[in-house]
């Protein structure tokens, strides 16, 4: 048990550098994945757990120790890291692959943040991540991290509330038809949904002081692991393009139209 | 466009920017041209986020990046929609810091320099006179010392802002023509305050007109509104200034107005760069969108062929005003001094990119034909700003005229 009054608290925010949300997505000509020679930003649900982290040292003050980084990738997530670090945060860890590596998927990403939180001296009680990152949307990162590490995870969430003194988190999690509150001891997995906040914009001054915090580099051999892909993709291809549909006079017609189509009973 | 060659710090700007313009999209300010209101929402987020602090020292809250960063922040302002219009609503803020934490004292850049960046006071630029034009040596608008005060008569046009900026950097001769052996000596550069403090009244001695500008026609006297409401004619009849407002020496005002002189070229150029590209995309978009005769526009040549050209015309211009900025921050360096080389490459980057900015627009509302024409699809407001960067702040025969001078050696011409 750690002595009681609360010692202070690190958190770890996890980052993915992205396919801008804005940018139209092209399946490349041999169909094995999309053109990633477009512009690229922070995963926007990882934007959001970068501000929860930013949001709860604004509440709660002097109680968080750090507010660390982490991102695995080629050199150029070492701009989306910087983005972080303009947003708030104090430092960041970038786990450098080269750039013809292949994308990392959830299990490996999971096992190397298991063992970035293991060499961490002052521990981590908090890790805020994107409930998905919005390229492969796999959704698994954060649930698998919690299996690996034994933590409580609190997935979903659009309200946190952090007690310092009871070491417990209360999240308010979205699910079908609802919300559902919970309640879990730190350390916590916690995954960001959309409506948690509203990132805020990276100010000119905040920007320039990002540049002078420290990006620490490590590759996945220093860590242990194997980030190679167990997965195969077979086939990247893109929806069907939608035929446009007719018009029916009356519900009656509509009815048969769907009858016809085999949508209702006959 | 490509950002190739940028360095890390204008990209991030370019970022930034991106982020905050994607809250005032094209419909925004088209309302804003309609009404000929203020962009004050963009202004105060760029204040906000401290952009408007972005060439002064960190000492006063700026964050001390040079041109070449503020022009990629004016750019991508233009470039988003927003168009000269809203370049301009902090463009003078920009380039009018230029002269004073270089020439002004400590305690001048103290009282000015943190209202202007956190945005509570705006200044705007008060040069150019009616009776003058770009003969700036024969200005008029007179400054008599009278014990603390100057006594400012005369009158200045086509300022940027005025109805909402706190202070005008003011241009002003204190002593006569025919009392000058160098004819550079006769005037001096102020800083007052034009507006009481409640920053609506206009000081004693100050009386500002609006010009009615490209548009303000009977045809559609809406059309042109945003143009109209953002340039102003100033009037001065026995305005005090008070001394401690003077930047510099007396008679150094020529000198210091060409030190941001090289400067606002390149934000220009930046700007018409950024309308450039936002009227060549929209061009793009609509060509491969309209079907006639049973295929897109775009897929004809004589349609594609001139938006190709002008892509190639604008990402030359891209290079010309970035290696131009650059030129001028590193210049910028050695301080006060002016350099030829550098006044002549920030002036063929403005010139070149206000040109092919302005043929990427023309072709941008022909590629749209009769849509072209209505202020729905955006180019035309596009096409009615352009002019700016190619008339202002110096007209394209006075950049001839001074490249021909200075670089080539020809015979001085006027």
């Amino acid at each position: 048990m750690r002595p009681s009054p609360a010692r202070l608290l690190n958190i770890l925010v996890p980052v993915k550098r992205a396919v801008d949300y804005a940018v139209k997505i092209r399946v490349n000509p041999q169909q094995t994945g999309i053109d990633t020679n477009v512009k690229h930003s922070m995963n926007p649900f990882d934007e959001i757990a970068v501000e929860e982290a930013v949001r709860l040292r604004e509440k709660l003050k002097s109680s968080i120790e750090s507010i660390k980084l982490v991102s695995i990738g080629p050199s150029k997530c070492s701009e989306t890291l910087r983005t972080g670090l303009a947003m708030g945060a104090d430092s960041a860890i970038h786990i450098e692959t080269p750039d013809s590596a292949p994308a990392p998927e959830p299990l490996g990403v999971a096992k190397a943040l298991r063992q970035i939180i293991a060499k961490q001296e002052g521990g981590v009680d908090i890790v805020i991540l994107g409930k998905q990152a919005i390229d492969d949307d796999a959704g698994q990162t954060g649930q698998m991290l919690a299996g690996l590490l034994g933590w409580s995870q609190a997935t979903f969430a659009s309200k946190v509330d952090i007690d310092v003194e009871k070491k417990e988190a209360t999240v308010l999690r979205e699910i079908d038809g609802g919300s559902e509150e919970i309640r879990c001891r730190l350390p916590v997995i916690i995954t960001t949904d959309l409506r948690l906040n509203e990132p805020r914009y990276a100010s000119l001054p905040n920007i320039m002081k990002a540049k002078k915090k420290p990006i620490e580099k490590l590759t996945p051999e220093q860590l242990g692991v194997d980030l190679a892909p167990r997965l195969q993709t077979i086939k990247v291809s893109e929806p069907p393009k939608r035929v446009g549909g007719a018009k029916v006079e009356n519900v009656d017609q509509l009815i048969e139209k769907l009858k016809e189509a085999g949508f209702t009973a006959a | 466009m490509s950002l190739d060659g940028f360095t890390e710090s204008q990209i991030q700007v370019r970022e930034a920017i991106d982020s905050i313009c994607c809250k005032y999209p094209n419909e925004y300010w088209a309302q804003k041209d309609m009404e000929g209101s203020y962009p004050s929402d963009l202004h105060r987020d760029l204040a906000a986020g401290g952009w408007l602090g972005i060439c002064m020292p960190e000492k006063y809250g700026g964050s001390n990046l040079g041109i070449s960063e503020a022009t990629v922040m004016l750019q991508t302002i233009a470039e988003s929609g927003a168009g000269i219009a809203g370049a301009q609503s902090i463009h003078a803020n920009v380039y009018a810091s230029t002269f004073f934490w270089t020439f002004a004292t400590e305690d001048q850049r103290n009282r000015w320099l943190p209202p202007i960046i956190s945005g509570s006071q705006r200044a705007c630029f008060g040069v150019t006179e009616p009776n003058i034009g770009l003969d700036t040596l024969k200005l008029q608008t007179r400054a008599t010392r009278q014990g603390d005060n100057y006594i400012v008569n005369g009158k200045k046009i086509w300022i940027s802002s005025a109805q909402v900026a706190q202070k005008m950097v003011l241009l002003a001769r204190t002593t006569p023509l025919d009392q000058l052996d160098n004819p550079s000596k006769g005037l001096s550069l102020f800083f007052p305050d034009i507006k009481e403090e409640d920053g609506v009244t206009p000081k004693k001695g100050v009386d500002l007109q609006r010009i009615s500008k490209m548009g303000g026609r009977a045809i559609d006297a809406n059309q042109a509104m945003l143009i109209l409401r953002l340039f102003r004619q100033v009037f001065f009849d026995d305005f005090e200034i008070p001394v401690a407002d003077r930047i510099g020496a007396e008679g150094e005002g020529f000198k210091q107005i060409l030190h941001g002189m090289n400067a606002e070229r390149c934000l220009l150029a930046g700007e018409a760069l950024g309308i450039g590209l936002a009227a060549l995309r929209r061009a793009a978009r609509y060509a491969s969108e309209r079907v006639v005769f049973g295929r897109p526009i775009g897929q004809n040549q004589a349609i594609q062929h001139p938006l190709a050209q002008s892509w190639i015309d604008l990402e030359a211009a891209k290079l010309l005003t970035y290696s131009a900025a650059k030129a001028y921050d590193d210049h910028a360096a050695v301080k006060g001094s002016s350099n030829t080389d550098v006044g002549a490459r920030c002036n063929a980057a403005k010139y070149f990119a206000a040109e092919v900015a302005f043929k990427a627009c023309e072709r941008a509302v022909m590629t749209h034909g009769g849509m072209g024409y209505s202020a729905d699809f955006h180019v035309e407001r596009y096409m009615r700003e352009v002019f700016v960067p190619r008339i202002a702040p110096v007209s394209r025969e006075m950049i001839l005229n001074f490249i021909s001078q200075k670089v080539l050696g020809l015979p001085k011409s006027y």
